[in-house]
């Protein structure tokens, strides 16, 4: 199996507080995982420092053989190769809906703007939101936020998907239609790395599921595995909780 | 005094006023419009995020201290005195011979823009992080995040801001007069020194700064709606279900 990235002894401190501790996983070509774990345990920020959007305090992240935090990578051109979800969506308050899905294609990837739209329009209408290229952000509503969202970080055809918890700030009846979307993407063999409280979600999609737990990744495995019959105490508690 | 006075003070001065009415907007005009670019070109230097070493570091340090202290002499000092010291201290300590008009435009530039700078950083601050992140997230570096991200939203929101320093400047580039260009305070003045009708002749004028202030707020607010689009949006086609 080819790995897209590969993270190796990842730590993360703020101040003292260490929030991420001696983190070690991969994510192979075409795998879904997803990243459980109670709140605060450090789930976005491991997220966060995969991308670089945090700076990792140590550790490694191996892209294409290459240690990301070492030497004068360009990080930027990295950045386009991992899409990211956001909870709150970020869509570009300034730019419609057309335009999201453009920007960093043509700035960042200086693709031309006939190319663009059509990479966007494709995208969008995976998400089915093609009907609504004319609108601005805050004119749609959660759900569609956040596909359009999706089809943005798709436009700039990365190499891996991150999500971080898609559907936690959307009323529950649009959380509905962004897993759905999440699932379509899944079975096309997208590899996606989805931070996420939807358990029956995670158990469905994910090739691999991985508990955190106060910065460390305390246990991984299928589904099965780590929904049937978890090796740890702490995994068991979790679940206990949050499946009641 | 009466109204008859006034109107025949506004025929026999008209051309006076006029162009001291022209030269006021075009002193504001050029000024607020400097001074935006001045302001922005400001804020968006001091949000570089500096770097935790390097030579890089000390001269953005440098720049940011030398930007700060523009930023507060500027705002912290009286525009008739930064006139009369820039006016008259170009010309005894540097030998400069500045034309008047040069120098009217280069200050009301300069204290505008130190006005304009603080406006931009306080615009930029107010927007949303997640903006940032998720430019970041497609790739973009700063430079890129802030021309098609963050600035096309600072502007949008500071706009009235802008508006407000476009009218201030019109009124106050009557301090200009100290320097003695011929802006509308300065003309008003010269009449009043042939006719001695003092409240007439400046009540002319406040008229004319009044009809001044109050189209430019007219204006400004007709751009603001211009630049929002409309309040709806068409759906192309019929929308289907996912
Ligand atoms: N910028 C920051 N400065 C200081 N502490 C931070 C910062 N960002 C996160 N933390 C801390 O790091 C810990 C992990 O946060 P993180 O957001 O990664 O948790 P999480 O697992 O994503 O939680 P949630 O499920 O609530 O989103 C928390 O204790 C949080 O307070
Ligand atoms: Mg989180």
């Amino acid at each position: 199996m080819e790995k897209i990235i590969e993270i190796l002894h990842l730590s993360k401190t703020f101040g003292t507080h260490e929030v991420l501790k001696d983190i070690n996983f991969s994510v192979d070509k075409g795998e879904v995982v997803c990243i459980i774990g109670s709140s605060g345990s450090g789930k976005s920020t491991l997220l966060r420092c995969i991308n670089l959007l945090e700076k990792p305090s140590g550790g490694k992240i191996i892209y294409k053989g290459k240690n990301m935090l070492e030497g004068n990578h360009d990080i930027y051109a990295y950045r386009t190769k991992l899409g990211m979800v956001f909870q709150q969506f970020n869509l570009f308050n300034n730019h419609n809906v057309l335009n999201n899905c453009t920007v960093g294609q043509i700035k960042v990837l200086k693709r031309s703007k006939e190319e663009a739209e059509k990479v966007a329009m494709k995208y969008l209408q995976v998400v089915g939101m093609e009907q609504y290229i004319n609108a601005k952000p805050k004119q749609l509503s959660g759900g569609q936020k956040q596909r359009v969202a999706i089809a943005r970080a798709l436009s700039m055809e990365p190499d891996v998907m991150l999500f971080d918890e898609p559907t936690s700030s959307l009323d529950p009846e649009l959380v509905e239609e962004v897993l759905k979307v999440m699932q379509k993407l899944a079975q096309t063999g997208l590899t996606m790395l989805i931070v996420t409280h939807e358990m029956e979600f995670a158990k469905e999609v994910s090739d691999r599921v991985v508990f955190m737990d106060k910065g460390v990744i305390e246990e991984e495995g299928t589904p099965e595995q780590i929904f049937n019959n978890p090796v740890k105490e702490r995994t068991r508690e979790f679940l206990r909780r949050t499946l009641k | 005094m009466s109204f008859e006075q006034i109107i025949r003070i506004t025929l026999k001065y008209w051309p006076m006023f006029l162009r001291g009415a022209g030269m006021t907007l075009l002193i504001s005009i050029t000024g607020t419009i400097i001074g935006f670019f001045i302001g922005l070109l400001v804020g968006v230097i001091r949000s570089v995020p500096i770097p935790e070493s390097g030579v890089k570091k000390l001269i953005l340090k440098c720049i940011n201290a030398f930007l700060n202290a523009y930023v507060e002499v500027f705002r912290g000092t009286p525009m008739i005195v930064q006139a009369t010291v820039i006016y008259y201290g170009s010309a005894q300590a540097l030998g400069l011979d500045m034309d008047k008009l040069t120098a009217a435009f280069l200050i009301v530039s300069i204290n505008t823009g130190a006005y304009m700078a603080e406006i931009v950083r306080g615009g930029i601050v107010s927007i949303d992080k997640g903006q940032f992140e998720a430019a970041h997230a497609v790739g973009m570096n700063h430079m890129q995040t802030m021309v098609n991200v963050i600035l096309p939203q600072v502007i949008r929101n500071i706009l009235p801001a802008t508006g407000n320093e476009f009218v201030i400047n019109i009124k106050d580039t009557s301090v200009l007069n100290v320097i003695s260009v011929t802006e509308l305070f300065f003309q008003t003045k010269s009449i009043v020194g042939n006719n001695y009708k003092y409240f007439e002749t400046f009540f002319i004028a406040s008229v004319i700064y009044f009809v001044m202030t109050f189209t430019v707020t007219r204006i400004l607010r007709y751009l603001e709606r211009k630049i929002d689009g409309p309040e709806n949006f068409t759906v192309i086609g019929n929308p289907v279900q996912i």
